[in-house]
């Protein structure tokens, strides 16, 4: 099953199936993808600032990265299976 | 040329690059700027086990040759050869954080085919330790080719091994040609870097991440920002409630020696130069000495255990109501010790528009040079009164300013993001940091480098204005039956600026102080005791303290005005020009004048008219 990242429950550990770069800015592409952001990688959502859960703190990899929801909308990931 | 070899330390941010740096270097360092940008430079001198000496020079973290802020330009540029005022490293010391290798390695990777003699410190192998990872360097250095130490910077760990790795590569860097990086995609190497990573960790437990369990409650919905809130709180607290006895140290030395100088020289215009001018000027400054430094502590803690980005994370909400990222609320505290290195920190926002607005935005958080402005007029006119029982009023006056302060740089951000800076994405990306303790070397040796930039420009800039001041105040000498104040140079042109800032209440000698205090604010006090004292018609009268003559001349809603131009006017000479080099020109600093004195003139005059209109 695959979903958005930001609809990702938190603490559900998944997989980046896909990136829509097409969607992100420039600026904002390449910082993803200098920050990791590929498919095959592990991700899991761990925590959501204060006031509508926006920010979130994304663990990509082995790194925790902050970003926000409308970013995490061009990211789809799949639940690993339990 | 016989300069000695030049290594650069290059790695991706939060590597323990700058704690590494400063273990080989210890306090053998320089700061110096790249020409044409603000980039910081920071170099220092180190020993080779064969007693050679080596440079070793900084250069800011970066994640790939693919800059997004002009840090990362300059070390793109610094390890290809383009940088101007560097020349091409002899050999890169390239840092990794052993518990990030996926991410690290392709830095790695690219700056490996670059062909410079190249040594791998793998750094933080004991918090890998920590997070349950076993990495056999040896599989590293197979892969990469090229020789892997590992260390712990914090710990002094591997430094040995480092300076003989380092050396070896010092001396092969005669024999190598540069080559000119990897033409493969960008993709390709990021996966062949996992693929790396993946073969070097030879064991993993899985182990309940530390800084995952800190970050529960840090960044939890409700506990977070109450704790942000506390440390806030506590941080200014501090600021003020620690530095009363060393700045009441420093003024009681400042007093001895002004009272030297007087025992010292006859009286005349050399002893009221020193006294009057050099000493009380300078004097007035360096007793903020204390504040700024506490100040500066809190905020390299914050920085140095990771916490900094949470409290960005949390504020991210709130900035982006005003059109900005959580991005800004780093540069935004620390101009609250001052503008200067706020500016500088803005480097880090990569969104174009974002950074002006946070960098036109900077002056108006109170900086540590209003302190003395607002400490002589709020001790001067407002009384010491217990306010709802429990709190003083002048200590609520001063936490006004504050708040008038960031409200006005709220306000000022959206409307510049509505027009002047308008436009451009609204993201926010940030890597989090692991927790980590602070090093005692790495924030003294911080704390250093900013006491050294604030006792250089109080000795600079403000000895210079203070003097020159003194000299418009002196001359010509006033003839009989005229004052200082009307016949000087200085008195013509405040004559002058009087026309302007009458409206608001202003009198000729707070136009006077204004002049000068365009150098910087604080400059603004002792202008005002320069001209009270020199203007002052008998022994007695110059004695007295400043508070007391500025009450006997200056009306209630003058004194509140006083206040409100200093919340917005920017006057700071160094500020204007720490904004023309981070924006390249002249174009914003006028801006940033043009807009902040309109708001100083409105604000003081809001003020004096509304005091006026209530009979204060």
């Amino acid at each position: 099953m695959t979903l958005r990242l930001d609809q990702l429950p938190f603490r559900t550990p998944a997989t980046v199936t896909a990136i829509d770069w097409a969607r992100l800015s420039e600026v904002d592409a390449r910082r993803l993808r200098n920050l990791g952001f590929d498919e095959g990688v592990g991700i899991e959502s761990l925590h959501g600032a204060p006031f509508g859960r926006d920010p979130l703190a994304v663990r990509i990899g082995r790194m925790t990265v902050a970003m926000r929801r409308a970013q995490a909308q061009a990211i789809t990931v799949e639940k690993n299976a339990a | 040329m016989t300069s000695i070899p030049l290594v650069a330390v290059v790695g991706n941010p939060n590597a323990g690059k700058s704690a590494l740096f400063n273990m080989l270097t210890g306090a053998r360092q320089k700061v110096g700027n790249y020409p044409g940008v603000t980039v910081e430079r920071k170099s220092g001198r180190v020993f080779l086990p064969d007693g050679r000496p080596i440079e070793l020079v900084d250069l800011p973290g970066a994640y790939s040759l693919d800059p997004s802020s002009p840090d990362e330009e300059v070390t793109r540029d610094v390890v290809l050869g383009k940088q101007e005022g560097e020349r091409l490293p002899d050999a890169l010391l390239l840092v990794l954080d052993a518990t990030n290798l996926d991410n690290h390695l392709r830095f790695a990777l690219q700056l490996i085919a670059l062909g410079l003699p190249t040594v791998v410190a793998l750094n933080m192998v004991d918090l890998a330790r920590r997070d349950g990872l076993e990495i056999d360097p040896q599989v590293l250095e197979r892969e990469l080719g090229v020789p892997v130490v590992s260390t712990v910077a914090v710990r002094r760990r591997g430094t040995d091994e480092l300076r003989e790795a380092i050396s070896e590569a010092v001396t092969a860097a005669r024999l190598v040609r540069p080559g000119t990086g990897t033409a493969e995609s960008f993709t390709t190497v990021q996966r062949r870097a996992r693929e790396i990573a993946r073969a070097a960790i030879v064991g993993e437990t899985v182990v309940r991440r530390t800084t995952h369990l800190i970050d529960s409650v840090a960044l939890h919905p409700v506990a977070g920002p109450i704790i942000f809130g506390l440390i806030m709180f506590f941080m200014f607290q501090a600021v003020f409630a620690w530095s009363a006895v060393p700045a009441d140290w420093i003024d009681g030395r400042v007093g001895d020696l002004q009272g030297a100088i007087a025992a010292a020289l006859p009286e005349g215009l050399l002893r009221s130069l020193l006294v009057d001018g050099v000493v009380a000027g300078v004097g007035a400054v360096i007793v903020f000495l204390p504040q700024i430094l506490i100040l500066f502590l809190f905020i390299l803690l914050l920085e140095a255990t990771g916490y900094m980005v949470r409290a960005a994370f949390l504020m991210d909400r709130l900035m982006a109501r005003v059109g900005l990222s959580g991005h800004a609320f780093i540069p935004l505290l620390s101009s609250f010790a001052c503008a200067v290195p706020g500016i500088m920190a803005t480097r880090t926002i990569e969104d174009p528009k974002h950074r002006l607005t946070t960098i036109l935005i900077a002056p108006l958080m109170t900086c540590s040079a209003r302190l003395p402005v607002y400490a002589i007029i709020i001790g001067a006119f407002i009384p010491e009164r217990a306010v709802a029982g429990a709190f003083g009023l002048q200590g609520l006056v001063l936490f006004g300013l504050y708040v008038i302060g960031i409200i006005g740089a709220l306000v000022a951000a959206l409307f510049l993001r509505l027009s002047v800076t308008r436009g451009t994405h609204r993201g926010f990306l940030l890597e989090m940091p692991k927790y980590q303790l602070p090093q005692l070397r790495d924030i003294v040796l911080g704390l250093w480098q900013r006491a050294l930039i604030f006792l250089k420009r109080a000795g600079t800039i403000i000895l210079v204005s203070t003097i020159l001041l003194w000299v418009l105040l002196s001359v010509p000498q006033p003839r009989p039956g005229e004052t200082a104040l009307e016949s000087s140079i200085a008195g013509k042109v405040a004559s002058g600026l009087e026309v302007v800032v009458r409206p608001i209440g202003f009198n000729h000698e707070i136009a006077l102080a204004l002049i000068p205090a365009m150098a910087a604010r604080e400059v603004a006090v002792s202008a005002l005791a320069t001209a009270y004292a020199i203007d002052a018609d008998d022994e007695t009268a110059a004695e007295q303290p400043l508070k007391e003559r500025l009450r006997g001349r200056w009306s209630l809603p003058t004194a509140l005005a006083f206040l409100a131009w200093f919340v917005f006017a920017p006057q700071c000479l160094s500020t204007i020009a720490v904004t023309r080099r981070e924006t390249n020109g002249w174009k914003w600093p006028a801006f940033m004048l043009g807009y902040l004195f309109t708001l100083a003139w409105l604000a003081a005059g809001a003020t004096y008219w509304t005091a006026t209109a209530l009979g204060l």
